[in-house]
């Protein structure tokens, strides 16, 4: 794992920078962040994650950590996942949560938006066999629902059901009874998500001011 | 008097009856007159003629010149010498007021629908503008009768009895979310933009004024000012009805609209400072004025939102507590919502700030709170009363135009306040929103904010505000009126009319006219959280932070004080948008099948329903205690949901109506049904007449006699296929084994109708299971014998592809009555019917199948269940829902889901094998020929029609 020697080196952040897109000044404080959730160890595991205070109340928190351990999100086209995770893979997930700079072009948009949206297929698709099929879709309904009460097992699954049915009736149109929708592909998953602009809302405000010591 | 003329006229002329406009009626009696337009809309000839008729009629005595007199206002009412009793009086003068503002009201909406009659005309200019055209049209009627405006749109009126409803209309139906996130930029806009555009266009003024730009004129520098900071404000009521037309994207929209909505508050706060200056005098301003004016500015700007929100907070409570007076909460939010606007304007606060965010504020605890229905009233109404008040307003606008009076032409200030106010909107815009995209994440585009600057449309309140000018500070007030009105035209018909063009022109992003889809909604949840947690992992105290700590707050505290706790416990949006999909898609089922006339088609809904029970049995028992005590029962029901999706062949048909519809098309004949099923219920005769109570009467004598003539005709069916009298059956293909199932009330609980129809092979017509046993001869004198209101009565369908069982529960809730309702004292109190269906699509499947059955809980009222009568009884849309609807709102809990069911991608093999069974749900011959046949082709269909009507 590429992790980073504690003592940062500007010459590596200088090339993490040409490859993630965040300034200099961004690497730094999240460097700081990785170093204060690692406890200054080169590497972070989940259950650095799972002790974050303010992540314990989010609901599927449990596919969002798996995310930053998936290899399919680290541009390495790699599959499966892995123990922990350095530095570099660290920036390389948050740098799916940047904001979309000011002048790109129709294809640098589209490009972006792909990618982001893959961040979001894979986290849905657990198994990586290319489909959320509906018992995966199902669970993260679920996970979502979870924190609001009343809401039992039984309407998230209704709820998944009736949107997976959404999700054949948009991408496949008209089907035969016999003819079976497996799950969502990630075309069908583009094409569902058409009406969302991804590119402009899937994004995090990275400060270029240190935060780390407000934050627990 | 006058007013009532030009009102008549003015409707004389919508009704398109062409008459010529009497040009001496002020002599005559505008009380006859009045009568005679009405009447004949006439010539002098019948102004004679029927003065007379009013003279009798009326029983008066008196010579003609008391006639024309009491069309004073004093003589009106007490005619001199009455010397015999009238019969009937005309007394115009005593309802005039109300009935001339009657009048403009229905003249104002028949003018709208006048013009909506042409779609091209609307698709070019829009509906605002053409609705001030209109005002012309009539205000030209009015002064060419009059010779004068008799009718005016006055201040008081406007800011009392047009403008709240339309405020608070748009604060209810505020896109909360887009609102508040975008906060920031549009109070930017609302507040530092309407400053910017009173200062600039004001000091510009008085620049040219001095420079010599518009002759003489004697208007201060204050003055100029105080013009300025009227005109400024963008109409939110002109810049809905264009920009609703328009479909520009959602945060464009926002921008445009919160800014329009919050800077009518600011305008007038600002003209208040202004005038307060004015009446000050120039020399008398130091500097403490001046900072009294700006703390002025705020104190009145926030206080009025707070009033709002103090009266949110109120409303909220109040619909907590409204359950036992159902029927008047909807009213509440319009008492309660003006109430916040008179009393934030008597306390000189911005009463349009207040009634803005009450409406904001209360939104979503009142639809939580209230009744559904109830919410559906409050939307409508608010729509109405919005709507009504927006076409009158444009109407009027155009009608005050047509004045002599008012207008004082002056070119170059008019010229030059429309420049200018073009011309600092596109600055402002401009230079705001370079400031605004330094920090924004999603910057602003080029093209919004040209389409932002162009949208600055003025209306209404600036007229309002010009016309509130006191003409003995302001010497001008009516060059001011007349200029405020140009600009008023000028943006609202020819900025209204390019702005579409425009918008085309510079593809702007549109709104995706999307409907809302569950998948988004469900993304977009997934997103919060994702974004959230990101946040989180990146150690960033963010704006998700923020909206997260509000959130949880809000839930924890405020939606504890202001929500009743059963919404509280199940609102969730998510949950919302599924309930209310659901609920389209059911209406869109009924509604479907009552187009193509088909009521078999509605009884299939028990059939989806009946995959819902059994998914989610558990949660409907939950839901229905008392109904389904006997759980031993619903064991099958358990069947995990995991199995039954792993079905062999599980498949979607997204076209699954389609199909099952095709099979019932034309099978089944309606009338014939009808006439022989159809209970004439006495329900269409008798009304409850009860202002609190908003329920379609079933009473249980009229409950009782429709379950026992269902019972009857269906024991007499029943009794023909026992006998063999059925029609002939066909042959099946897989002749299977048949169990039998068998279901046992509980006898302690209550009784059990089992009637179950099972396996019979239709090839050697042998009943297989020959459990066939009737204790009871007669249904309906079981049911008489029940005095309790609270006989729970529901049927259970057992279907799969090769059994047909029905069950008629009946869950009683006195014991004691059982022995005396069953004669023949047994414990159980069973009656099966076994009858046939062996077959099924492949055997394969069948073993499958075997494992669960299907069930419907029926729980209408007490519950009948009548083939006929079902959908009759059921459709009606929105008052009186199914029962499937109908628990989701009442119980709070697991929507019955319609969508879920219909379509699911597991279901459809077995729904699509039982399609043909529903085509006539009991009868068993049909079943078994239709599964045969194909679904699409069902060529004997009179013949179970034929069956199942005489069961």
């Amino acid at each position: 794992m590429g992790g980073l020697n504690s003592v940062p080196d500007d010459q590596r952040y200088r090339e993490l920078a040409d490859k993630t897109g965040f300034s200099l000044e961004q690497i730094g404080n999240l460097h700081n962040r990785f170093k204060q959730l690692s406890h200054n160890e080169d590497t972070l595991r989940r259950d650095d994650f799972s002790k974050i205070p303010d992540l314990a109340c989010n609901p599927i928190r449990a596919e969002i950590i798996e995310a930053f351990f998936d290899k399919r999100n680290f541009q390495s086209h790699g599959v499966g996942t892995v123990e922990e995770i350095g530095f570099e893979e660290f920036l390389t997930i948050m740098s799916y949560f940047r904001p979309p700079s000011l002048n790109m072009s129709e294809e640098q948009r589209e490009e972006l938006r792909r990618i982001k949206l893959r961040f979001l297929f894979n986290m849905h698709d657990t198994d990586n066999d290319g489909t959320i099929t509906l018992e995966e879709y199902r669970h993260v309904v679920e996970e979502l629902l979870s924190r609001s009460g009343a809401l039992g097992r039984e309407t998230a699954k209704g709820i998944a059901d009736a949107a997976m049915l959404e999700v054949a009736s948009i991408s496949m149109g008209h089907m035969e009874p016999d003819e079976f929708y497996e799950g969502i592909t990630f075309e069908h998953f583009l094409k569902i998500l058409k009406g969302i602009e991804i590119e402009t809302r899937m994004h995090i405000r990275f400060l270029n001011v240190d935060t780390t010591v407000l934050c627990k | 008097m006058h007013v009532a003329h030009s009102c008549l006229l003015g409707l004389v002329l919508l009704t398109s009856l062409t008459h010529e406009v009497p040009t001496e009626e002020s002599s005559g009696s505008p009380s006859k007159h009045l009568v005679n337009e009405t009447r004949h809309h006439g010539s002098a000839h019948h102004l004679e003629t029927d003065s007379r008729v009013l003279r009798v009629s009326s029983g008066r005595t008196q010579d003609e010149a008391v006639l024309h007199n009491s069309g004073n206002h004093e003589s009106a009412h007490q005619p001199k010498n009455i010397s015999e009793v009238a019969i009937v009086s005309f007394k115009w003068d005593h309802v005039q007021e109300p009935y001339v503002i009657v009048l403009w009201i229905f003249v104002a909406g028949m003018s709208k629908l006048v013009l909506e009659l042409n779609h091209h005309v609307t698709s070019v200019i829009p509906e605002s503008g053409l609705l001030i055209l209109i005002g012309f049209v009539l205000g030209g009627i009015v002064w060419g009768a009059d010779k004068a405006q008799t009718f005016t749109l006055t201040p008081t009126v406007f800011f009392f009895y047009l403008l709240p409803q339309i405020i608070l209309d748009a604060g209810y139906f505020m896109p909360n979310k887009l609102f508040f996130s975008n906060m920031g930029a549009i109070l930017i806009y609302a507040v530092i933009g309407t400053c910017w555009n009173a200062g600039a266009v004001g000091l510009s003024l008085w620049g040219c004024y001095e420079g010599g730009a518009m002759g003489n004129l004697d208007i201060g520098l204050l003055q100029f000012l105080l013009f300025g900071s009227l005109i400024s404000a963008v109409d939110p009521v002109a810049v809905i009805a264009v920009f609703e037309e328009v479909h520009v994207n959602e945060v464009l929209f926002i921008l445009v609209f919160g800014e329009s909505l919050l800077n009518d508050g600011v305008t007038v706060v600002l003209y208040n400072v202004f005038d307060s200056f004015v009446s000050l005098g120039g020399p008398n301003i130091d500097a403490v004025e001046i900072i009294r004016g700006i703390i002025s500015f705020f104190v009145v700007a926030f206080g009025g939102a707070l009033v709002g929100v103090l009266f949110a907070v109120l409303l909220s409570l109040i619909t907590r507590y409204t359950k036992n007076i159902q029927i008047i909460e909807a009213g509440f939010i319009f008492v309660l919502g003006y109430l916040s606007y008179l009393t934030a304007e008597m306390l000189s606060l911005s009463a349009i700030l207040s009634i803005t965010f009450c409406g904001v504020c209360c939104q979503k605890y009142i639809n939580a709170n209230m009744d559904e229905r109830s919410v559906t009233t409050v939307r409508y109404v608010m729509k109405v009363f919005a709507n009504g008040s927006e076409t009158m307003i444009f109407v009027f606008l155009g009608v005050t135009a047509i004045d002599k009076a008012i207008w004082v032409w002056n070119t170059g200030f008019i010229l030059l306040t429309l420049f200018f106010v073009l011309l600092y909107r596109f600055i402002g815009v401009f230079v705001l929103t370079w400031i605004l995209n330094k920090n924004r994440l999603v910057p602003i585009e080029l093209i919004d904010q040209v389409v932002m600057s162009y949208g600055g449309l003025r209306g209404a309140v600036a007229y309002g505000l010009a016309v509130m000018l006191d003409d003995k500070k302001i010497t001008e007030k009516n060059l001011m009126i007349s200029t405020t009105l140009i600009v008023i035209y000028f943006t609202v018909i020819l900025q209204g009319v390019t702005m579409k063009p425009l918008v085309q022109w510079l593809k702007v992003k549109r709104a995706a006219e999307t409907e809302i889809k569950l998948v988004e909604k469900v993304n977009n949840r997934a997103f919060d959280h994702i974004l959230c947690a990101v946040e989180d992992i990146c150690g960033r105290i963010g704006d998700k932070w923020w909206t997260r700590g509000w959130k949880r707050f809000e839930r924890n505290y405020i939606s504890w004080l202001l929500m009743k706790p059963k919404p509280r416990k199940s609102k969730d949006q998510l949950f919302g948008i599924f309930h209310k999909l659901n609920l389209e898609d059911a209406m869109n089922y009924i509604t479907e099948g009552e187009r193509r006339g088909s009521l078999a088609f509605l009884k299939k809904e028990d059939d989806v329903q009946v995959d819902f029970k059994k998914k989610f049995g558990t949660d409907v028992e939950d839901m229905m205690p008392d109904i389904m005590v006997d759980t031993e029962h619903s064991g099958t029901d358990h069947v995990p949901v995991i199995s039954f999706m792993r079905d062999p062949v599980p498949s979607v048909s997204l076209d699954m109506h389609e199909q099952d519809l095709q099979g019932m098309r034309g099978g089944v004949d309606a009338h014939h049904l009808l006439q022989e099923h159809l209970y004439r219920s006495r329900k269409h005769h008798r009304h409850k007449y009860s202002r609190s109570n908003f329920s379609i009467n079933q009473s249980e004598d009229e409950v009782q006699e429709i379950f026992q003539r269902t019972m009857r005709s269906r024991l007499e069916s029943f009794k023909s296929t026992k006998m063999g009298v059925a029609p002939g059956k066909v042959i099946t293909k897989h002749p299977q084994k048949e169990r039998q199932q068998k279901v046992r009330g509980h006898p302690k609980n209550f009784l059990v109708f089992y009637l179950s129809a099972t396996g019979k092979n239709p090839k050697s017509h042998c009943v297989k299971n020959k459990e066939f046993q009737i204790y009871l001869e007669s249904p309906w004198s079981f049911v008489k014998s029940f005095k309790s209101n609270v006989f729970n009565f529901f049927l259970c369908l057992y279907h799969t592809s090769y059994r047909n069982v029905i069950s008629l529960q009946m869950a009683n809730g006195k014991p004691t009555d059982r022995s005396r309702s069953h004669p023949y004292g047994d414990e159980d109190f069973e009656f099966s019917a076994s009858a046939s269906a062996s077959d099924s699509a492949s055997g394969g499947e069948g073993a499958t199948a075997g494992g669960y059955s299907f069930r419907t809980p029926y729980t209408v009222g007490a519950g009948i269940e009548n083939p006929a009568f079902m959908p009759e009884m059921d459709t009606p849309p929105p008052m009186h829902a199914p029962p499937w609807l109908n628990q989701p709102e009442t119980d709070g809990t697991v929507v019955a889901s319609q969508r879920a069911q219909r379509r699911l991608p597991w279901t459809p093999s077995q729904i699509r094998r039982l399609a043909p069974l529903r085509v006539s749900t009991r009868s068993e011959d049909s079943f078994v020929m239709a599964d045969i046949l194909s679904p699409d082709v069902d060529p004997e269909d009179p013949q179970p029609r034929q069956d199942r009507s005489h069961k």
